[in-house]
């Protein structure tokens, strides 16, 4: 009797075992494998940057792959302590909108520049979520150069998505609105009043310069997400769309009637062709522009005033609806350019269209009936195929180069790998939790590097250290170099992470500048060395031209200012040196302080607000001298005969 | 028999146990930790073609200074002279070296005397950047080895220690480089 428990309980052993151990491979690594797979020892490089936009925070920040290492967090649509955007004179201007300057965005997707359909990394743009913006951050400087607002358009998360040759960034509007010169319209009046626009922002290929081509006018729905065509599919735009109940209140209920939404095909080269034949309407309109000049080291705003607009129901044969069920999000293209993924965030099928079946459609006049003067393509005759029990509430697709798709599942809180040709659920891995987007680096290109894929989460309750009830949002790396995804990193990430892209670290750390040429600054205030340091009264506006070097600043010592006076501080770093910032700011600064990199020009605005002697500082531990790194600007009442006095070192005699 | 029964269930979770962790090495780099030391060179390994050089590569650069150079390596003090500084550096030349007496110098440059070495380069070493127009008569500059070295102007002429001449001046991007004519020897206590 004994015998047989023993038995029995080596039997039972050996079942629990081997059962812990099958299940354990099955979604996370051994600790010590996945250990070595994302360890980069101290001074190697990561393999891949990794971009995650911030969400509420506005900033992008960029992580190393594997490591999950934070390198950067780039100020975007949102000012930054750490650098001084927003609050130098420089960068003020970046955040100025048609609605006035405004501090802090929300911003969710991004793209990496390509060729042919491949990354070339020289740009990634970023979307301004609340109040509709494009960027464009240069990726040599890693630096937000230029904001582009989007007139008629209210909530721009459709954005900012490329053509394969980045001939065009994308910006769609989520809430249509009324348009043109009666806007105070009652609410209710939606399905009469109420446009959506896409609009197609034409890059310049040389500069990056953003310009607004064109507006497509778009029947009263949310826009929601889009991605252009790639290969064969390269001249068409695809959008998803919901709320093609056209309702005002209560979407949660009233948006979710249509057993079908859209997913909208755009051809934008014959959009393109309608415009350069000089189709369409133009029409005034009022928008910010934001340019930073890296030689002036400044930014401006110019203001747009023109609009041209497309109407699909006018110009014909450039829109087509194709019926997608259940409030699309996702709208994702396979490498291929064959394949359009779109996840009916309430569906429970992931349809999956097919372009060359999309083509015939059209051609075939293969309709079913049209949407407010657009036609609706059948559904059965562009679809490929539906993937079947994918998970709950299907999101984002991103893709790897062996033809396999990864579908991010929020409601279920998981990864699905699905085959595009085949559409057969593959493998499934869980993520912790509540994923939104996710990456694979290249996966929504023609070139997907792959090797990871990456989740970004929105809850993370009991994954790291409590810090209070505010938590941080989580990142999670899965291998999927193999069959089944593994699970081997988690890390914190800033802000909420919407959408990212990663990017093989060498085609951009290659491009990193290192230091700005001074000989190159046409700051208008720049002082290209410590002879031409000076202080200049125009008015009671009180110019400083400032220098910074190891270990002083020039000049140090300020007299002749009087109550009453606005006193511009224009410090110039001089360092020619790697990695030798300066920083400055003076007691009482009423806008932080200010952050400048070697060759550059960076202004503090103060105005004093009491007489005395007042102490500035470098605020950046550039040396071993830096605590010496200081001076006093003296304050005289208003109307005092104290001379206009400065220097460093020696006090020069007033003539 | 009734002990080795009982025993199977342990071997068997034993080797349940060691089949879990035993699974295909991981692909791809896995660098050990044994590279790791050759990794970490120091501030003088950072490849930068593109900013304005430091002392440490000026004075590498230098035909001039090789001895200077040479005695830099052997203390040790790479690193240090390609650090943020700021620093001023009396640099003498080989001919400044070659006045020494030869035992002496090659004695120097012995590991033994590193501690000697040590001392008299950082005695040419100020934290800090003193341009030759600052220089005032009678100064006291307080050297990295913590001895002073006097500053004499005597008709606009600049003299260290009352007999090395200052022949040329360098900036670097860390600080600046006063080339000298003699090897200063710090004061005997
Ligand atoms: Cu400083």
């Amino acid at each position: 009797m004994k015998k047989i428990i023993y038995l029995i309980g080596g039997i039972l052993a050996v079942i629990a075992i081997l059962w812990q151990c099958k299940t354990k491979s099955a979604a996370t690594a051994s600790a010590s494998d996945a250990a070595e797979k994302v360890y980069v020892s101290p001074g190697k490089h990561d393999e891949f940057y990794n971009f995650v936009s911030g969400g509420f925070n506005g900033q992008m920040s960029v992580y190393g792959l594997p490591s999950g290492r934070l390198l950067k967090i780039i100020p975007v649509f949102s000012v930054f302590p750490e650098n001084g955007y927003g609050f130098s004179d420089e960068t003020r201007a970046m955040l100025n909108t048609s609605r006035g300057w405004l501090p802090w965005d929300d911003e969710h997707h991004m793209s990496v520049s390509e060729t042919n359909g491949e990354q070339d990394a020289r740009w990634i743009f970023a979307n301004a979520n609340n109040t509709p913006r494009i960027a464009r951050i240069d990726l040599s400087t890693f630096r937000t150069v230029e904001i582009l607002e989007i007139p008629n358009s209210a909530g721009n998360h459709c954005s900012p998505f490329i053509t394969q040759n980045t001939e065009y960034v994308i910006a769609g509007t989520r809430f249509s609105i009324p348009m043109g010169a009666q806007q105070d319209v009652a609410i209710n009046s939606y399905k009469d009043n109420f446009k959506g626009t896409l609009s197609f922002i034409s890059v310049n290929p040389e500069s990056g310069r953003l310009k607004l081509a064109f507006q497509i006018l778009m029947p009263g729905m949310d826009f929601d997400l889009s991605r252009g065509g790639k290969g064969p599919s390269a001249d068409w735009f695809f959008f998803s769309c919901y709320n093609s109940e056209r309702a005002n209140t209560l979407l949660e209920v009233n948006a979710s009637q249509n057993d079908k939404d859209f997913i909208v095909a755009v051809n934008w080269k014959k959009a393109e062709e309608y415009m350069k034949a000089g189709k369409g309407v133009r029409s005034k309109s009022h928008y910010a522009h934001n340019i930073y000049d890296e030689k002036k080291h400044s930014a401006s705003t110019t203001w747009e005033e023109d609009v041209l607009t497309l109407d699909p129901t006018v110009l014909k044969d450039f829109v087509y609806l194709m019926p997608c069920p259940k409030s699309p999000h996702g709208c994702d293209v396979d490498p291929t350019g064959k394949f359009i993924a779109a996840s009916g965030k309430l569906a429970a099928v992931i349809p999956v269209f097919s372009f060359d079946k999309m083509l015939q459609a059209i051609e075939s006049k293969t309709y079913d009936g049209e949407y407010q003067g657009i036609p609706v393509l059948k559904y059965e005759a562009v679809l490929h195929g539906e993937v079947q029990k994918p998970g709950l509430g299907p999101l984002h697709t991103e893709f790897d180069a062996n033809g396999n798709a990864y579908t991010s599942m929020f409601v279920s809180s998981e990864i699905v790998k699905w085959n595009v040709q085949s559409l057969q659920v593959l493998d499934r891995v869980p993520t912790y939790y509540s994923i939104g987007h996710l990456c694979v680096p290249g996966g929504d290109t023609r070139k997907p590097w792959g090797k990871y894929v990456i989740a970004y989460n929105k809850i993370t309750k009991d994954r790291f250290l409590p810090t209070g009830p505010e938590l941080t949002q989580s990142a999670q790396l899965y291998d999927i170099s193999g069959d089944k995804m593994k699970l081997l990193l988690d890390f914190p990430t800033i802000g909420e992470p919407h959408y990212a892209n990663a990017v093989p670290a060498e085609l951009i750390s290659k491009n990193s500048v290192k230091i700005y040429k001074l000989e190159e600054n046409a700051h208008p205030y720049v002082a290209k060395g410590e002879g031409q340091a000076k202080v200049v009264r125009e008015g009671n506006k009180v110019h400083v031209y400032m220098t910074a070097i190891r270990s002083h600043l020039t000049p140090d010592n300020i007299e002749g200012v009087r109550m009453g006076d606005e006193v511009h501080f224009h410090v110039t770093n001089l360092e020619q040196d790697w990695d030798i910032p300066h920083g400055f700011t003076i007691r009482g600064s009423t806008n932080g302080e200010t952050l400048i990199m070697p060759g550059e020009t960076q202004t503090i605005s103060w105005k004093p607000d009491q007489v005395g002697v007042t102490p500035f500082y470098c605020t950046d531990f550039c040396s071993a001298l830096h605590q010496e790194m200081q001076g006093y600007i003296r304050v005289s009442p208003a109307g005092s005969n104290i001379p206009l006095k400065y220097w460093t070192g020696d006090e020069p005699q007033v003539q | 028999m009734k002990n080795f029964i009982f025993i199977s269930p342990i071997l068997v979770l034993a080797c349940a146990l060691w089949g879990c962790t035993q699974g295909p090495p991981a692909s791809g780099e896995s660098p050990s930790a044994a590279n790791d030391a050759a990794l970490n060179v120091g501030q003088s390994g950072v490849q930068d073609d593109v900013s304005q050089q430091n002392i440490l590569q000026i004075a590498a650069g230098s035909k001039d200074h090789s001895t200077l150079v040479t005695a830099v390596k052997a203390a040790g003090l790479v690193d240090v002279l390609a650090n943020a500084g700021p620093f001023t550096v009396f640099a003498p030349t080989n001919e400044a070296f070659g006045k020494l007496p030869k035992e002496t110098l090659d004695g120097l440059l012995k590991p033994e005397n590193k501690d000697a070495l040590s001392d008299i380069l950082e005695y040419h070493v100020y934290v800090g950047v003193i341009k030759t127009d600052q220089m005032r008569d009678g100064q006291k500059l307080n050297q990295v080895n913590l001895k002073n070295v006097v500053v004499n102007v005597n008709e606009g002429k600049i003299t260290l220690n009352a007999g090395t001449n200052i022949i040329a001046s360098i900036p670097a991007s860390n600080g600046i480089i006063h080339v000298v004519d003699g090897v200063l020897l710090p004061p005997e206590k």
